[in-house]
């Protein structure tokens, strides 16, 4: 679940930079450049509140270790 | 003793064993090993040398998980233990119980020559490292779970990029066995596909301490691990092996977080910049659209069009009023007639006429005008302008 979410905030996050390359480079007619803006400010916000929300997590791996080395030494 | 005595090789062999084992029980030797050799069983077996002589040595699993390095050919040692005679071979060697090198000049020696061996297989070719993700989902640490060093780091991804999960392979990071951890822990993070980078890290401390991240066994896991690696051992003097096998090397534990984390302040200063900049942009693309539509409107081909609209507007204009002119006229036509009807209507008004004293007569439905008209069997009303007589049929001719 969450390697989805953290995906979708570092794509959100290419995305932005993406479409700040594209509204800078003044090729996009206005429909497409009102498109982006609209698109990037709302992934300004998605992004800033997944930081906003985000809390580290720790996971310990040890159970799984032990497994491992009684497989390794039978 | 008695020499001239016969004995069986077995006889023979017991005496020896039990003089040599008794004279020499407890020895320490200095040389340096050659053929060294880990069996299966977890046993060691080398010899120890020096220019003249050689010793055959050997090292139980139970006494050699005790040793911090894992030795090498050519690594000078100084070795601790009795010796111990083996019947079936008529050989000889020492019972190893405790291992050091000889000096902190054999560790570096060891070190140089590991290097040496690893940088020719080309186990440190920059073109292998692997490139640590920007941003990263769940960062894989080997260390010390009690240590500081993964206290330190814990503070410094909360600090820099809260978003990632920190999973943790406990690790012993010092010590006999030491490497063995480190290396599940790779080869364990690397049975998930969902970590993004890897930490193998340890605090500060002496060449004894951080051995563990010279060993072969680590170099090789990290250097084979499938999940790019960053190294943060020690302090930013000390190098190890693994800091060269590593994708990236990391002068302590906390560098090393640093370097596996994006820095949320540059998020924020990133995302605020795009607001910023791209609301500028977008009105300078609205203004540029309206400077353009206000020359197109204005331009001669659209003025066209609204002339032409202004000038059948002002046609049209022109017929209305001729023919509300006409119009007027007949109204005007229309209600002189009328009011001139009206006056004749109103000049035979009967009531007047009755207000001035006649009176009218009628039978039935007609009014009579005429003596001739008059029937006098019938009931007749008379009219006056103040009411209404009727009168009954008589004699009255």
């Amino acid at each position: 679940m969450n390697k989805k979410n953290n995906n979708k905030f570092e794509k959100d996050l290419k995305r932005l930079e993406e479409i700040s390359e594209l509204l800078e480079d003044n090729s996009v007619d206005l429909d497409d450049a009102l498109n982006l803006y609209e698109e990037g400010i709302e992934l300004s916000r998605t992004c800033i509140s997944a930081l906003k929300k985000a809390e580290l997590r720790i996971t310990e791996l040890k159970k799984k270790l032990d497994e491992l080395n009684l497989e390794d030494e039978e | 003793m008695n020499r001239s005595k016969l004995l069986t090789v077995s006889e023979i062999t017991k005496q020896i064993k039990q003089t040599l084992e008794a004279d020499f029980s407890q020895v320490s030797v200095i040389g340096e090993i050659s053929n060294y050799k880990a069996h299966n069983s977890g046993h060691w077996y080398f010899n120890l040398k020096d220019s003249d002589a050689l010793i055959c040595c050997t090292m139980w699993r139970s006494f050699n998980s005790y040793v911090f390095f894992t030795p090498q050919d050519g690594m000078k040692i100084i070795v601790s233990g009795k010796l111990s005679v083996y019947p079936p071979r008529g050989s000889y060697q020492i019972d190893v119980r405790s291992m050091k090198p000889a000096g902190e000049g054999e560790l570096q020696a060891a070190f140089e020559m590991l290097k040496q061996k690893l940088n020719a297989e080309g186990l440190f070719d920059p073109a292998r490292k692997k490139a640590i993700p920007q941003f990263p989902q769940k960062i894989g640490i080997i260390t010390a779970i009690d240590g500081a060093a993964f206290k330190d780091m814990i503070s410094v991804a909360e600090r820099r990029y809260p978003l990632a999960e920190l999973v943790i392979a406990p690790a012993r990071v010092q010590g006999s066995g030491s490497a063995e951890t480190i290396t599940e822990g790779i080869k364990l993070l690397n049975t998930r596909d969902d970590i993004d980078v890897i930490i193998v890290a340890r605090g500060g401390g002496s060449i004894e301490d951080l051995w563990s991240f010279n060993e072969e066994a680590v170099a090789r896991a990290v250097y084979n691990s499938k999940i790019p690696v960053i190294s943060g051992v020690g302090h930013e003097i000390d190098f190890t092996i693994t800091d060269f096998t590593a994708d990236l090397r990391a002068p302590t534990p906390s560098a090393a977080m640093e370097m596996a984390t994006p820095d949320i302040n540059d998020i924020f200063a990133f995302i605020n910049d795009f607001s910023y900049n791209s609301t500028l942009k977008i009105n300078e693309y609205c203004r540029k659209g309206r400077k353009r539509l206000s020359s197109v409107l204005s331009s001669y081909g659209f003025r066209v069009p609204l002339d032409i609209v202004r000038n059948k507007s002002q046609l049209v204009d022109n017929l209305l009023y001729k023919v509300l002119q006409k119009t007027d006229h007949r109204i005007l036509l229309h209600n002189n007639k009328v009011s001139l009807l009206t006056k004749v209507i109103e000049s035979n008004n009967v009531q007047r006429i009755l207000e001035r004293g006649f009176t009218l007569v009628r039978q039935g439905n007609k009014y009579i005008k005429r003596k001739a008209g008059f029937d006098s069997n019938e009931e007749s009303e008379l009219i006056f302008a103040d009411g209404k007589v009727k009168i009954r049929p008589g004699n009255n001719e």
